[in-house]
Formats: C-alpha cells, sequence, structure tokens
C-alpha cells in the first residue's frame, strides 16, 4: 500500500499540522512516512501545501507530481491541483469559498463542510481534524487509536487535553463527508 | 532500537549532535536551516550534556569560534546555507590549513547571492571543490533522507578526528526540509579533557608538567616548510580517496543506464527507476554518498560490467556531471539534467530526460 496525499490550502488552516499528524498516524500504524511541505514566505494568509507519504515500503521520492488524493481547501489549490490527482484518485474539498468547481470525470469527487462544522463545534481550531476526518472515512489507511497516538506524539504535553476533542472532530469529519 | 521519532533533517541534525556528545555548537539562523540553531536553543543542551550553543554574531565569527574550539580537541560543528556558507570559507581554508577537525552542514538554497529560500545543489563545486584559497579537500557526505542527517553527524565528527580536517555534510532545502521517521541513538558521554588529552596530542588544551608545546596554524614563511605540508595534506588526500569512498547501488546489477544523484535528487531519481522498470527500462540509480572523495571507481565498475550511459540529475546547471564525465573518461554518453532557482524536478521528467538525452528515443 502506497497514498501519496497533498493537503493544500491558506497558512493559518492547519494545513501543515494535519500532515504532521496524519505522518505521525502513519507511524504509529507501523508505515513508512514522509512530510513534504511548500509553502510561501508569508506565515498566514499565503498558500501552504503538503505531500504526505504513507506507505508499506521505504519512500522513494518526497517530491511527486501526482497524488492518489488531494485535500483541497482553497480555490487556488483546487486550481492547481486537480489536475494533479491520478485517475481514478480521490479529490476532497471544502466548498466553503470555492467559487469554481472541479470538473474532472476520471476522479472521486467528495465534499466537506470543514469551516461550517468546525464553527457549528464552537471552535475553528479543529477545522483540520474534521477536514482529517472526512479523508480517512474516503481512504481508511489508519485506524483511529493510532490517530489518537499519532496525536499524542505531535502535540505537546500542554495539549494533551485537547485530544479527545480532536477524535471529536475526526468522527464529525466521517460523518459529514459528501459525493459531490 | 533507538527512539522513533518523526522530525525535520534540519531537527535531526541538531539532536544528533547533542546525542553524538558534541562539546559546541556555534551559528548564525539563515533559512533554510535555521531549525538547527533554533532546535538546539529550545532543547537546552547545556542542560542535557554540558555541550555549548551560541548564536555568534556573524558567520565569520561562528567559523572562527569552530576554529577555537577544534584546535583544542573538542567536537564541534556549524551549520548555514549557501550565502552563510560562502562567509565562513575563509575560516574553512585556514581549518584545512591548520588541520583541525569539525563538522559543518550546508543546507543549500538557489543562488548566486542571495539566490532563494527554496532547495538546490548548486554549491557542489564550492564544497567538493574548495571555495577557500590553496590545495585542500573538505570531506562531503550527502545525506538522502533525515535518518542520513542523523548518523552523517556521527560519521562526519569521526571521520573529521581520523584525518584531522572539516567534514561537511551536504545537505539542501528539501531534505532539511522535510518530515520523516528517524531512530535517535542513546545519548552518548562527551568526552572528557583528561581523555582529549589522551587521545589527540596535537591539541591545544594547555601545557603542564613538562609536556612540549604544540601550535596550530596555517602559517608558515619558509617556503619549504610549506612545501612539505602541503605534500602531507596531499598524502592525506589520497589516503581518503583510498578508503572513504561510499555509495550506494540501487537495481544496477542489470542496468543499461544509470541515473547518479546524491541527497534529494537521488530520491526523485530512485522514482524515476521505479517508474522506468515498469515501462520496461533496465534503469539504476548510483548515489554518491560521498562527494568527495567521489565513487569514480564506482562508474568504471558499471561501464565494464555494460552501462551505457549515465545521466546526472542534481537540482543545479551541471556540476556533478564534471566528475561523472571524469570517470567515464569518454568511454560512455554522461549527459547532465536538473531543474534550477528553487524549482524541483519531478521523477516523470527525470525519467524523460533519460530517454531523451541517453537512450535516445
Amino acid at each position: 500500500m502506497t497514498e501519496e496525499i497533498i493537503i493544500a490550502g491558506f497558512g493559518g488552516q492547519g494545513v501543515l499540522s494535519m500532515g504532521k499528524i496524519l505522518a505521525y498516524s502513519g507511524i504509529m500504524e507501523g508505515k513508512e512516512v514522509s512530510w513534504m511541505p511548500s509553502y510561501g514566505p508569508e506565515m498566514r494568509g499565503g498558500t501552504a501545501n503538503v505531500t504526505v507519504i504513507v506507505s508499506d515500503e521505504r519512500v522513494c521520492s518526497p517530491i511527486i507530481n501526482a497524488f492518489d488524493t488531494a485535500v483541497i481547501l482553497n480555490q487556488q489549490s483546487l486550481d492547481k491541483f486537480e489536475s494533479k490527482v491520478k485517475p481514478g484518485g480521490y479529490l476532497l474539498y471544502d466548498p466553503n469559498g470555492i467559487t469554481k468547481k472541479p470538473t474532472r470525470k476520471d476522479i472521486n469527487i467528495y465534499t466537506i463542510e470543514g469551516a461550517q462544522l468546525a464553527s457549528d463545534m464552537g471552535n475553528s481550531k479543529v477545522f483540520n481534524m474534521i477536514i482529517l476526518g472526512a479523508f480517512l472515512k474516503l481512504r481508511p489507511i489508519i485506524d483511529d487509536k493510532n490517530v489518537e497516538e499519532g496525536l499524542r506524539h505531535s502535540l505537546p504535553e500542554r495539549a494533551h487535553k485537547l485530544i479527545p476533542l480532536n477524535m471529536e472532530a475526526v468522527k464529525v469529519g466521517k460523518d459529514n463527508v459528501k459525493k459531490a | 532500537m533507538g527512539e522513533l521519532k518523526l522530525m525535520k533533517g534540519n531537527e535531526a541534525l541538531a539532536e544528533a549532535a547533542i546525542r553524538y556528545g558534541a562539546d559546541a555548537y556555534f551559528g548564525y539562523p539563515i533559512t533554510p536551516q535555521s531549525e538547527v540553531i533554533e532546535y538546539l536553543s529550545e532543547q537546552n543542551p547545556y542542560e542535557r550534556t554540558g555541550m555549548v550553543v551560541l548564536q555568534a554574531e556573524s558567520e565569520l565569527a561562528a567559523i572562527n569560534m569552530v576554529y577555537g574550539a577544534g584546535a583544542s580537541g573538542k567536537r564541534v560543528m556549524t551549520s548555514s546555507s549557501s550565502p552563510g556558507v560562502c562567509l565562513k570559507q575563509e575560516g574553512l581554508a585556514y581549518i584545512a590549513g591548520a588541520e583541525i577537525p569539525c563538522v559543518f552542514a550546508d543546507v543549500v538554497r538557489g543562488g548566486p547571492g542571495l539566490g532563494t529560500i527554496q532547495p538546490s545543489q548548486a554549491d557542489y563545486f564550492q564544497n567538493t571543490k574548495g571555495g577557500g584559497n590553496g590545495d585542500y579537500r573538505n570531506l562531503v557526505l550527502a545525506p538522502a533522507s533525515v535518518q542520513e542527517m542523523c548518523d552523517f553527524v556521527a560519521l562526519g565528527f569521526d571521520l573529521a578526528f581520523k584525518y584531522r580536517m572539516a567534514a561537511c555534510i551536504l545537505s539542501d532545502g528539501a531534505i532539511g526540509q522535510m518530515m520523516e521517521k528517524v531512530v535517535l541513538p542513546d545519548q552518548k558521554p562527551r568526552m572528557t579533557d583528561e581523555e582529549i588529552k589522551a587521545k589527540y596530542p596535537w591539541a591545544i588544551n594547555g601545557r603542564k608538567n613538562g609536556t612540549q608545546h604544540r601550535i596550530i596554524t596555517s602559517l608558515d614563511l619558509d617556503s619549504a616548510k610549506m612545501e612539505e605540508h602541503n605534500i602531507h595534506l596531499q598524502k592525506k588526500y589520497k589516503e581518503i580517496e583510498e578508503n572513504e569512498v561510499r555509495y550506494e547501488m540501487i537495481n544496477c546489477d542489470d542496468a543499461e543506464y544509470v541515473f547518479v544523484a546524491y541527497g534529494s535528487s537521488a530520491r526523485i531519481a530512485q522514482k524515476s527507476v521505479q517508474l522506468g522498470r515498469e515501462a520496461g527500462l533496465k534503469v539504476g540509480l548510483l548515489r554518491p554518498i560521498t562527494l568527495w572523495p567521489y565513487p569514480t571507481k564506482a562508474i568504471d565498475a558499471l561501464i565494464k560490467k555494460g552501462v551505457k550511459g549515465f545521466l546526472s540529475v542534481e537540482l543545479s546547471c551541471g556540476q556533478m556531471i564534471e566528475d561523472v564525465r571524469l570517470a567515464c573518461n569518454g568511454r560512455v554518453k554522461a549527459e547532465h539534467f536538473g531543474r534550477v532557482g528553487g524549482i524541483i524536478h519531478t521523477p516523470e521528467e527525470v525519467l524523460e530526460a533519460m530517454k531523451k538525452q541517453i537512450i535516445g528515443e
């Protein structure tokens, strides 16, 4: 099994940390992983994307041009990465702020109302965990208990009390992913 | 087995310095390797092992602090990125002349000049062929994974002390910034002053109880002595060329065409090999781990085994290709492919270049 994923959005949306949690969860699952960021010089408001590879084998190139799954969180990223999904692959996006919807017919397209659901949960910071949940519903490559372990390893100890809330957000994401 | 973590290459390098018992790190921050000094500052190594970490006022100050600490037999490291490494070249030439062991990491970014903060491999010439003045060499190790960013700190110190010279860990923005699994070694104790005195009789650490005075310098105005010193250095370099070449071969057993790539380009080319093999092409990868000394004999052996052509894949306009061509010596085709300016080639375009420039389709 090799899953090659791009997560792309604005800086500040938690793109890089979602990738980090996914990678750590992969390690907990006993997989090989790589996490390769690419971000503009701005910390907030610039575009941010990260390539995560989770595999049973040693990861060769951490830098790739075709993805099994694209997780898209803004219009620029959709414009840039829709064409880079492998035929038969998955595209998951948050429709919030998307004005031009994806058009490809040869890939599986799903939506998750991440921003709305995070606001419903009363905590905008769990946005990226809702997205992660939606991703894991579509691509069940990692067990929930290893996601929890991944969180434990990637969050500083002072934030460990927030793990239950984060796991709740993962569940909300899993329950609300829709076929576009 | 040691501790398993997910880390950036830069962080693994910094943690390895602490765990392998380095005595000091002197540096000055620059993207894309600022995580090294950030991580070290955050970890408070002085509390953990007594290791000194200091942010110098400039790269020049940092490399000269390395000169001083290294001359006293301490295990000392510095790191920077391309424009910062330029500033350190004077110090590195002095370190070579004075035969001071040390480790320095260059997490290369695009150039020339201030260039860009994105990854590049355009400082191959600078690190393997000199950079500073005089007939000297640095050992150059090229990590291609976060694990090797960790492991090469130990290897770098071992070689630096074995041969009394600088060992360069030549990385790039991609290897420095990416996160991967890394198995960290157990904490090794720092050497005591007594151990250093016993092991490194050349080190300057105080003249007491009738010991002879020791001189560490790169200066000698007596030409005969300076020639002798140069001959001594060359003899040492020759010995290293004989004994310290390291490389990895992937799918080379039956290969007709071989990619030559190091660091992040080697990771990309490894994927190109996979794609090529799926398409029925007999391609392989030679990954130099030491860039100096260069695996010239490995290329020679591949030619003798029937390899018909080499593609040197680098994030540069063509630097390592010169060493590949020297090794080929006109016997088979050797060409260069690479993207520059911070753009990273994809496995697909690397394979395409092999087909077009070497195989000839």
